[in-house]
């Protein structure tokens, strides 16, 4: 029970409760989406609703015949594959290229700041489908539209603006004095950005990474413009199969990937949080 | 060029903008084993010149000499100079032990030998047994002395500090400044010390340069600095200081008399820097030479003075009274044995000697 101070009148104490309410709506309002699709992934039958059966709990009707469907299908492995090595490349250059961007933005003698910085960023305002239909045209003049190289460069470009956000954001709190502490300490400008540098703004480039990473992972309208046959995606692949024949392996890979996503951010989470108390830089 | 500098300024100069000089026509060496301080208000130009020593920021014209050779195109990481920051500036995410090893494995030197280093130094700085702690887990004046220690663990020539102790408390920074100053007797390495503290100045130094719009006052040891300072702002800036306005009535050889304005007087004082007979001065007047109702004839300048405040301090105190019509003339009178005991409100007369009050520029 919360403790209220003495001055604390009825109308204060009644809205505090409206206000959890409010708030657990909110929550309710975003995940039961999410929640809902796992109970429906294990239906028996090739349904996306709860037959009568599911809802009086009767093991019967659940089953996991969706994710043998997934893990046996050859079109599914294919893609799981083509939209791990696409996130992983794309995250990798959005990564390197947005921390080296925001290094440089953060130089206060860096000319036309805000200008270079809105146009990194454009890739994130601008709507995917006038990006999708623009980076369409263009590689097909250069003969990168339906090639690995094109998508991954496609997924860069959406990518790197994350890491350019977080790691600007890291570099707010960043003592420069420390690189130039380096320097004097006989280090090379390489060195220092190794050794200082890299170290102290790694949470940032982390969830700038991570983020990258999930932009591409789940990304399906440049898919749809940029990939052939050979660079279905996960996302695409949903995508067809809602239009062209509805089963419920979609919910089995949704939960799956729903899954692997919280997995991710908890590990990565926790992974930070020790480094961090491990450095002595937050209390605990 | 001398051998016992190592450091030398040669017609240095240094502008942001293109318009405004920040450093003017700077002439200034550093002598080997020196404690040298650059001392000046903020915005004097003195930070700057240490940052142009350091590499950090590039003369717009003129030559910097270390041990003879030029090292305006040398980059700071090459220059072999250690440093102090204000904020400590140490590497959050390694221990101690790690930051003064940060050097020493940049230079290549074996684990073995490093780690000998590493201990020394913190036990010169009286940390020995702190190398396993992170620098949050320091004190501020502990995480100094970290500084202090990781500028000399890898036997630099020249130590720069730039205001080292600035967010010490006082009692600690005067701990400190003696603790710096014992290292650098101890190491007999040079120093250049950026503060504009002067009595922390005057408790470190060899030599002190005042600054004041990007050019050096005056350079001279401590003790000459505060009792012939060569100029007003110099005498002003250094210590307590009376100033009194007026304007020079003769000159005879080293004195002058001065007619002092409001029609407070005339003084005997000793001429420095005044343009001549006719000119504005300012003459300046240490508050603890003044003396309260002296012997008759055993000082020229006898004024009439009413005492407008005391305040007692411990060891002086300090009076505050009106006279030559200037209400703002302080005199220190020591708590000694049978010192002169006034009252707020009373007439006393005051006194001080010639070669006490130096005529300056107006």
């Amino acid at each position: 029970m919360k403790k209220f101070p003495p001055y604390a009148g009825l109308l204060e104490r009644s809205w505090h409760y409206v206000y959890l309410l409010i708030c657990a709506f909110v929550f309710l309002y975003l995940i039961t989406p999410i929640l809902l699709i796992i109970p429906l992934s294990f239906n028996a039958e090739p349904y996306f609703t709860f037959t009568k059966g599911m809802l009086a709990l009767d093991a019967d009707a659940y089953s996991t015949r969706w994710y043998t469907d997934f893990f046996t299908s050859d079109s599914w492995i294919h893609s799981i594959k083509n939209s791990f090595i696409i996130a992983i490349a794309s995250t990798f250059i959005a990564t390197a290229l947005g921390t080296v961007a925001a290094l440089g933005l953060s130089r206060s003698y860096m000319p036309g700041r805000t200008l270079i910085m809105s146009i990194l960023i454009s890739p994130m305002i601008v709507p995917l489908i006038i990006s999708g239909a623009a980076m369409f045209f263009f590689y097909s003049n250069i003969n990168l539209a339906q090639t690995f190289p094109g998508v991954i460069l496609a997924h860069t470009a959406l990518g790197t603006p994350f890491v350019v956000i977080t790691v600007t954001a890291t570099l707010v709190g960043f003592d420069q004095q420390l690189v130039r502490a380096s320097q004097s300490l006989g280090a090379t400008p390489m060195r220092t950005f190794f050794k200082i540098i890299m170290p102290l703004i790694a949470p940032g480039v982390i969830s700038g990474a991570l983020f990258a990473f999930i932009t591409s992972f789940d990304e399906v309208v440049i898919v749809l413009f940029l990939s052939g046959y050979e660079q279905r995606t996960i996302p695409l692949e949903m995508w067809s199969g809602i239009r062209e024949q509805i089963s419920p392996t979609i919910l089995a890979v949704a939960t799956l990937l729903v899954t692997i996503s919280i997995l991710l951010l908890t590990s990565l989470e926790m992974l930070r949080r020790r480094n961090e108390k491990l450095r002595g830089m937050s209390p605990g | 060029m001398a051998q016992n500098n190592i450091v030398e300024f040669n017609h240095v100069q240094k502008s942001y903008d293109g318009e405004t000089l920040v450093v003017k026509d700077l002439n200034l060496h550093v002598e080997r084993g020196e404690f040298l301080t650059l001392l000046g208000p903020s915005g004097s130009g003195k930070t700057t010149v240490l940052m142009m020593l350091a590499g950090f920021e590039v003369p717009t014209h003129g030559e910097i000499l270390l041990n003879g050779t030029p090292i305006n195109n040398v980059p700071p990481h090459k220059r072999g100079i250690g440093m102090v920051f204000q904020n400590y500036a140490l590497f959050p995410h390694m221990t101690v032990a790690e930051n003064l090893r940060f050097p020493l494995e940049v230079r290549k030197m074996s684990r073995a030998d490093a780690d000998k280093k590493v201990q020394r130094a913190l036990d010169m700085v009286r940390l020995g047994n702190f190398g396993n702690r992170r620098p949050a887990q320091l004190s501020g004046g502990q995480q100094q002395r970290i500084a202090v220690a990781r500028a000399l663990v890898f036997d630099p020539e020249l130590v720069l500090m730039d205001e080292p102790l600035g967010a010490l408390d006082k009692n600690l920074r005067e701990e400190m400044q003696f603790e710096i100053k014992h290292i650098h007797e101890s190491l007999g390495v040079s120093v250049v010390y950026v503060t504009h503290d002067q009595s922390e100045a005057l408790t470190m130094s060899n030599r002190i340069a005042v600054f004041e719009e990007g050019v050096i006052q005056q350079l001279a040891a401590p003790d000459q600095l505060y009792e012939e300072p060569r100029n007003a702002f110099v005498a002003y800036f250094i210590g307590e200081n009376n100033r009194l306005r007026g304007r020079v009535k003769n000159v005879n050889g080293t004195s002058c008399t001065v007619e002092l304005e409001n029609q407070g007087g005339t003084v005997e004082a000793l001429n420095i820097n005044t343009g001549g007979q006719g000119s504005d001065t300012t003459l300046s007047l240490r508050p603890e030479r003044v003396s309260v109702n002296p012997d008759a004839n055993a000082v020229p300048n006898v004024f009439d003075a009413r005492v407008e405040e005391l305040i007692y301090l411990g060891d002086h105190i300090r009076t505050r009274v009106s006279v030559c019509g200037n209400d703002e003339f302080v005199i220190k009178i020591p708590n000694a044995q049978g010192h002169a005991t006034i009252k707020k409100g009373e007439n006393v007369r005051i006194g001080w000697a010639m070669e006490d009050c130096r005529a300056l520029d107006a």
